[in-house]
């Protein structure tokens, strides 16, 4: 039967081709034979030009003149000319072969030349020599690393803790460890630059919120909430982290803390503290920021740290609980792939600790010495104090700016190079402009520290630059009229 | 001895054996092309050495049980993380707050599936805390696990006198303290330890200019600037040297610093296969005549990333090639010397030495002080222009602190004492004694039949195991034997590929080569 349809088929087929009229074959035949020919034919794509040939390639490689590896610098850019220091950062400085007083480096709590500091790193010299040669997963990890890592834990009173031997890569390591692709960081505007490169090496979304404002902050959150809802998938997944530093760099303020911790809790949303200029320096122990509110230290998912400041050392830290911790030490690219901090330095920020928790007192005495300096600045006419008053780092900046950035760092620069020759060594903050997400305005920065007998040279110094700045100079912006009349004021009044 | 039983043992069945020659063997004399043109010039007396490299396949059944072991703990991953979650079996890893339950979790599951289930089994062979200096000789820290290594306890006791194969200790300086370190001593108690402020504020102190001029000095190039931190040095110097509309180029397996200094960039980056000229020419080629994609704009600068010695391969970058390629296109040449400076070449000055090449002609020399010179830091030399640009214009510079004062001292003491100027020919003779030990190593180990990586010069010696179980295997038995080995394993190497890394020093006697 079914034979008997196909032979049907077949033949009502050879019929319908007999009986079709001739234009239709025609075409179709034609038609035929255009598909075949598309079929064997070359094709060709419409954007791609002709193909160069040989010789047009080398003649491509010979014009072709790349930049200069680096552009030239001009030779009288300030960094060139360095500020060299012969002999130990300590209160009394030699910068450039004179003696001056050491406002400039961030020695907070006087330890670069503590003899007891220096007992422990020579003891540590002795025993391990000065590399560790190696990174902490392969016979780097010496006992003194366990050790410091342990007191830091404890004195924070946090579970763990994880040592850097950088300080600035301390964070820019601690961010991309947790937030990856597709997180959302709100960052304040005034990060430090170390932040800036680690939320840089994350790749998420950044967004920044205005300096300190919280009201800001919530509102983005807000923002964010709607957006979760309408893709609620997402969300489960995407991680929030909210970067705020103890003591700001680039401004000298204190973030509101207890605020923070609210709006963590309502957004969910965890928080990574950079305590780098508050470790040791706020607090009635110096534990930083959350001691200075009262905060319970748990709340904070991570808190970072460099040891460079209060702790006079070289390095970085970054404590919180173990459940957070734990996951830098296979995760965290400058802990795993660099070596490890040499022994001394680590010998040398545990003798730190040590002094720091038997004399809690010398909190108290950086606070109140931070007071008095910023009262006694507060009265220089033409320069304004930013920040806190307990910030030991602070920032003079020009109270109207001339209005180009180069003439108010030429301007600071000249005051700067004045306190030199009148033996106080201060300096400008230093940025990276082109690459600097929101530039700070310039301004001169300088780090207090505790030596009781400095007391008075400090009061001194407050004096003469008020002098120096109270002619016509720097209020008006005029470069010219400042120096020779300011100078003679300062003469006349170190005569005296 | 150890001999871990069956797989590496090839004994005959070397299947797939690849070498690289040139010169003398007149087998693969295209792909070293311009080498053979300069032998034929005369000039001969630079690459007549045979430059050796091997990086022989497995066999297949030890692929296979490679595999295979992987593959099972996989299942038993899955299986204890279901009995793990539905209670059966206690949790022993660190979890979330109880607050702070209904966040996003921190960690999705998936990322951490490795390090629960396969690495924690044997996680005892990382991390070794050591209590004495990383000489030839150390004491490691003895731990033991109740829980299957998810926490240690240390016993008090110590295992004294290890053999260190694992500390990137190349010259041996290294050491305890003693009296030619006194100087050190003198700069610690003037100094102090830190130095808390950057380099162009308050930090430059005259240590490290002494520094920088000797380290120009000992390259033989025309300036050098040091910084604090080997991977800084790399991740904070390439993003102000190049920038968006530049090309970079790296090799397959360079360093994790040099991966995330190009990253921050924003640089264009791509990636030629390991020490294969071939690769390189091709992109080369389309980079200059297509220009950028897309837009088909000129590339602003093209840079080649290339590393010395590589750490994981032990192998040596093919400089001459490289330089001839950089010559013709007009790219820019960055070399990290992190392991090869100091360690390699006849008097120990890298890889350019170690080709009797120039070093000028390479745009950008960068090294670390960590693995040769026994102290931490890094530098980046070339041209005056450049190291003055980099003064600028370096985020380490502006950013972050400067070295410490005692490091600087101890590095400026290795280097004095390699370049012979305190007297003696001490530092001569490390690195000859460094080149004696490595080929003695690499030639004993391949008489055992092992499988070794890399070329024959590189005191870099990978020794391939391949299953999991074999490199903790390997890893517990050579502790006992009071040898200390690294071992490595995924995610540093490919997955199939673990291997055992030893670092072979100059302070290694030959006894101590042969006890494995």
């Amino acid at each position: 039967m079914a034979t008997a349809t196909e032979q049907w088929v077949l033949v009502e087929m050879v019929q319908a081709l007999y009986e079709a009229p001739a234009y239709h074959l025609i075409l179709e035949g034609i038609l035929i034979l255009w598909i075949i020919r598309l079929l064997f034919s070359k094709t060709y794509k419409l954007q791609e030009r002709s193909d160069l040939t040989v010789k047009e390639k080398e003649e491509l490689i010979e014009e072709w003149q790349p930049e200069p590896l680096v552009p030239p610098v001009p030779k009288d850019h300030p960094a060139l000319n360095y500020n060299i220091v012969s002999g130990p950062p300590s209160h009394k400085i030699v910068v450039n072969g004179k003696e001056c007083i050491n406002f400039a480096s961030f020695n907070f709590l006087g330890l670069l030349d503590n003899p007891r500091v220096k007992a422990a790193a020579l003891a540590s010299l002795k025993k391990y020599g000065v590399g560790t040669c190696g990174p902490r997963g392969f016979y780097g990890t010496f006992d003194v690393h366990l050790d410091l890592e342990d007191r830091l834990a404890k004195f924070m009173k946090t579970e763990e803790a994880i040592i850097y031997s950088y300080g600035f890569a301390t964070i820019a390591s601690a961010i991309p460890a947790y937030s990856k692709r597709g997180d959302i960081v709100f960052v304040d505007r005034a990060a430090c630059f170390a932040i800036q490169k680690g939320l840089q090496a994350s790749r998420s979304d950044i967004k920044l919120f205005k300096h300190n404002d919280m009201a800001d902050l919530e509102r983005l959150l807000k923002e964010q909430e709607i957006e979760d809802q309408k893709n609620p998938r997402k969300a489960r997944v995407t991680r929030r982290f909210i970067v705020v530093e103890g003591l700001y760099m680039n401004t000298g303020t204190i973030c509101p803390l207890p605020e923070l911790v609210k709006l963590k809790y309502k957004y969910k949303a965890r928080i990574f503290l950079e305590e780098s200029l508050s470790f040791g320096v706020l607090g009635e122990h110096g534990r930083g920021v959350t001691e200075h509110y009262g905060i319970n230290i748990d709340d904070i998912d991570l808190i970072s740290a460099n040891m460079e400041n209060a702790l006079a050392s070289i390095g970085g830290f970054c404590c919180g609980r173990s459940f957070v911790i734990d996951h830098q030490r296979l995760s965290g690219q400058g802990y795993c792939f660099s070596a490890s901090l040499p022994p001394l330095l680590a010998a040398a920020a545990i003798e730190a600790l040590n002094i720091m928790e038997e004399n809690p007192g010398i909190f108290a005495v950086l606070k109140e010495k931070c007071r008095q300096i910023h009262k006694a600045l507060q009265g220089i006419s033409g320069l304004k104090v930013v920040g806190e008053s307990l910030s030991p780092a602070f920032h003079l900046q020009l109270e109207e700016s001339t209005g180009s950035r180069e003439q108010d760092v030429r301007l600071l620069q000249e005051i700067v190079d004045q306190c030199m020759n009148r033996s106080i060594a201060l300096t400008q903050a230093r940025y990276l402009e082109k690459e600097e997400k929101c530039l700070p305005p310039p301004r001169v920065v300088s780090g207090l520290e505790t030596s009781r007998f400095i007391w008075e040279c400090r009061l001194e110094a407050a004096e003469e630059l008020e002098k120096r700045v109270l002619r016509p100079g720097a209020k008006s912006g005029r470069l010219q009229e400042s120096p020779p009349g300011s100078l003679n004021a300062l003469l006349a009044w170190s005569a005296r | 001895m150890a001999n871990p039983g069956g797989g590496t043992v090839c004994n005959g069945k070397l299947h797939n054996h690849k070498k690289q020659s040139n010169g003398l063997q007149s087998r693969n004399c295209t792909k070293n092309g311009i080498v053979k043109e300069a032998q034929q010039n005369g000039r001969t007396h630079f690459y007549d050495k045979l430059i050796v490299e091997s990086f022989e396949e497995a066999p297949l059944h030890v692929m296979v049980f490679t595999y295979m072991g992987y593959g099972i703990g996989t299942l038993f991953g899955y299986l204890r993380d279901f009995m793990r979650n539905w209670g059966i079996e206690k949790c022993n890893a660190a979890v979330e707050r109880k607050e702070q339950r209904d966040f996003v979790p921190l960690y999705q599951d998936f990322e951490n599936f490795y390090t629960r289930n396969l690495y924690m089994r044997i996680r005892d062979n990382w991390n070794r805390p050591i209590c004495s200096a990383p000489g030839a000789l150390f004491d490691v820290m003895e731990r033991v696990s109740d829980d299957y290594n998810w926490t240690f306890r240390f016993t008090g006791r110590v295992i004294k006198d290890v053999i260190n194969m694992g500390s990137y200790n190349f010259l041996g300086l290294a050491a305890k303290y003693d009296e030619s370190m006194r100087t050190i001593k003198d700069v610690l108690e003037v100094y102090g330890t830190g130095v808390a402020s950057t380099r162009h504020e308050m930090g430059t102190l005259d240590k490290h200019k002494e520094l920088e001029d000797l380290v120009a000095k000992f390259l033989n190039v025309e300036a050098a600037m040091v910084f604090g931190m080997g991977f800084a040095t790399n991740s904070m110097n390439i993003p102000a040297l190049v920038g968006k509309g530049c090309l970079i180029l790296s090799d397959e397996l360079n360093h994790t610093s040099l991966v995330l200094g190009a990253r921050l960039s924003g640089a264009t980056i791509r990636i030629f296969k390991h020490n294969n000229t071939q690769s390189l020419e091709k992109l080369l080629r389309d980079a200059v005549i297509y220009g950028q994609p897309r837009t088909r704009r000129a590339w602003k600068k093209i840079l080649i990333l290339v590393e010395g010695v590589y750490s994981m391969e032990g192998s040596i970058v093919h400089l001459p090639q490289i330089i001839a390629l950089k010559k013709k296109y007009k790219a820019y040449l960055y070399i990290d010397e992190a392991h090869s400076i100091g360690a390699v070449g006849p008097t120990g000055r890298g890889v350019t030495e170690f080709f009797g090449l120039d070093p000028h002609e390479v745009d950008v020399l960068m090294g670390t002080f960590t693995k040769s010179f026994g102290a931490a830091g890094g530098y980046i030399a070339g041209r005056k222009d450049l190291v003055d640009y980099l003064r600028v214009h370096s985020h380490s510079a502006v950013y972050a602190s400067s070295m410490s004062p005692p490091i600087a001292e101890q590095i400026i003491r290795s280097l004095k004492h390699l370049m012979g100027m305190d007297g003696t020919t001490q530092g001569l003779q490390r690195v000859r004694q460094l080149a004696k030990n490595t080929r003695y190593f690499r030639q004993r180990l391949q008489e055992m039949g092992f499988i070794i990586y890399g070329n024959e010069n590189s005191p870099v010696v990978p020794l391939l195991l391949y299953m999991p179980g074999k490199v903790a295997a390997f890893a517990r038995h050579m502790l006992e034997k009071k040898i200390g080995v690294v071992v490595v394993g995924f995610p540093a190497t490919p997955l199939a590929e673990a291997r055992a890394r030893f670092c072979v020093s100059a302070a290694h006697t030959r006894e101590m080569l042969d006890t494995p």
